[in-house]
């Protein structure tokens, strides 16, 4: 009884894949890259992400259904530049023989102390090259639709296009003293470098290491002799030391900013453009005074 | 000079001084209880208990998002229901305090990591749970005010029965049956001690300035009052040279304040006056009537 019980676990384990094989299986590591896989492939393709809605991808732990998850997959897309740190473990263990796209090739990095910063999708002007990347891989993996790949990839570069001018257009409206804001993580480098705004984290790159009283007080001298007006929190880390740093010098509490991972459907950002929209709203809303 | 070293840091900068108070609030609660801890060989207890709370936090989070205050009250359920069952147990059983306190932490453990991991989500619970000493808010600083002084106000009831239970059981069970309530409000004790501690000052903290100064202060005495007079001042001292320490050097907070007590303890060891190691060698000489 009970070896009949596994032999059909067995087959419907392996008969699943059969069925779902018109359409392209594709597994995006992280929530960001998994909307612009999403707003290229539609429905063409059948996409998984590892590191879902609201969770942190530099710390992520996968489980032995991501390892099948990748086991499956035809394309794979990562962001590459260190994010996915325990990746190519997983690649290795699983087995894959999936097509690895890495999304920011030909993005030059930026520097973070001695390593490249991996958060270059915060410019739209990455952006960009990422969907191209993505749109490159998905039509070699399935010239059948590809097509329909490239006519939405160009309706979408429409739509970063626009995005991108509404950005700088906003921040025009930001007088220039006040372009300057502390944030949890140096994760808006990019975001720095394209559209002006100067960025100064508490805590350095990680989010892992503990701050001393030291850190603290050198970030508060600071934004009281820099006159620095806003104060911003992430939707992954611990908001409390920030909130400190905000009552001790009188900045503002801008709100949420969103680094490295989308919210759910409910959320503020569900999707890349309503996140870097979201974003902007906050910055302007909290500087633009 | 020796003003902009020890004072200065907590005349300029609000964050100091609220860990400082903190510091002394803690020292006023955890002293005491260190020092029946170590009496009734309980110490590691604290760090049992810092895993027992998780799925009290998970079920708190699952509830209500990333909400402090319902991971807080989850964690304090959950360090009731185990400190409870454990004394229970080891009351109507033979079983030993450790080894009932150790299986029902682990259980504990093993139902947190199984919520957390069937929601699913990435972020570490206890991370978030677990705060920092430098980014004390008005609430977190109130709790652990009124902690101390509900822990104070406790111990001073229950204090005749649990110093007779802790030098003598079988005489008090033979005089009183104020043993078991006294025992299990004692446990309670622990558990608000250990929760808001961990909440507002972190794991490391919690329990290390609960049972590093109890262990200094047995080198000093033979006395349960004295030993707790000592092991207060004891505690509030190292908060603060652990403060003004991770102020001048960048060591994070919560360990500079436990290796200045650290220090303190090989002090003891070596020169203490009640089983100090010179003491041994060089023992006083005896008096004579």
């Amino acid at each position: 009884m009970r070896l009949r019980l596994w032999l059909c676990l067995v087959l419907a384990v392996t008969a699943s894949p059969l069925q779902a094989a018109e359409r392209l299986n594709v597994v995006a590591s992280f929530s960001i890259l998994g909307d612009l896989v999403r707003q290229i492939g539609g429905d063409s393709v059948n996409l998984t992400t590892l590191v879902g809605a609201n969770s942190d991808v530099h710390v992520y732990t996968p489980t032995p259904a991501d390892a099948k998850t990748v086991a499956d997959a035809r394309v794979l897309v990562i962001n590459g530049l260190g994010l996915e740190g325990w990746l190519p473990r997983l690649l290795q263990s699983s087995g894959s023989k999936a097509q690895t796209v890495v999304a920011t090739a030909g993005i030059v990095p930026l520097k973070l102390g001695s390593d490249a910063d991996p958060h270059a999708w915060q410019s739209v002007a990455n952006a960009k090259i990422y969907v191209a990347n993505i749109r490159d891989a998905l039509m070699s993996a399935d010239p059948a639709d590809a097509e329909i790949f490239r006519a939405r990839t160009n309706r979408y570069l429409d739509e970063l296009d626009a995005l991108d001018a509404e950005v700088r257009e906003a921040i025009a409206k930001i007088p220039p003293e006040r372009r300057r804001v502390i944030s949890t993580h140096d994760a808006f480098g990019y975001f720095a470098a394209a559209y002006g705004i100067a960025f100064i984290a508490p805590l350095g790159v990680s989010t892992e290491s503990e701050p001393s009283a030291r850190d603290i007080a050198k970030i508060i001298a600071q934004v009281r002799s820099a006159k620095i007006p806003a104060v911003f929190l992430e939707n992954i880390s611990d908001d409390r030391l920030v909130g400190r740093i905000a009552a001790e010098t009188g900045a503002t509490l801008g709100g949420t900013l969103f680094s490295d991972s989308l919210t759910s459907e409910k959320g503020d950002a569900p999707t890349y453009i309503a996140m870097v929209r979201h974003n902007i709203k906050a910055l302007t809303g909290a500087l633009g005074r | 000079m020796l003003h902009d070293a020890l004072i200065a840091p907590f005349t300029d900068f609000a964050f100091m001084r609220r860990a400082l108070a903190a510091v002394i609030a803690l020292a006023l609660g955890g002293g005491p209880i260190g020092v029946f801890l170590m009496l009734r060989r309980m110490s590691l207890v604290g760090d049992a208990m810092a895993h027992a709370i998780l799925p009290g936090a998970a079920i708190g989070f699952l509830l209500s998002g990333l909400n402090l205050l319902a991971m807080t009250a989850g964690g304090l359920i959950a360090g009731f229901a185990v400190a409870l069952l454990a004394g229970l147990v080891s009351r109507g059983t033979g079983l030993k305090e450790d080894a009932s306190l150790a299986t029902f932490y682990l259980t504990s453990l093993a139902l947190g990591v199984t919520i957390v991991s069937v929601k699913g989500t990435n972020v570490d619970l206890l991370h978030v749970l677990f705060g920092n000493i430098l980014a004390l808010d008005d609430q977190t600083l109130l709790l652990v005010a009124i902690n101390a002084t509900i822990t104070l106000l406790v111990l001073a009831v229950i204090y005749r029965p649990l110093v007779v239970e802790s030098v003598d059981p079988l005489f008090l069970r033979t005089v009183s049956r104020a043993g078991a309530p006294a025992h299990l409000a004692f446990l309670a004790l622990i558990v608000v001690n250990l929760v808001s501690g961990f909440q507002a000052l972190g794991t490391l903290l919690a329990v290390g300035l609960m049972i590093l100064p109890a262990s200094i202060a047995r080198f000093w005495s033979r006395d349960i009052t004295p030993m707790i007079c000592i092991a207060v001042p004891t505690a509030v001292l190292s908060g603060y040279a652990g403060l003004v320490l991770s102020f001048q050097t960048r060591i994070p907070s919560g360990p500079a304040i436990i290796l200045v007590a650290a220090a303190l303890y090989g002090f003891s060891v070596l020169f203490g006056s009640v089983g100090g190691l010179v003491r041994q060698l060089f023992p006083a000489r005896h008096l004579e009537a």
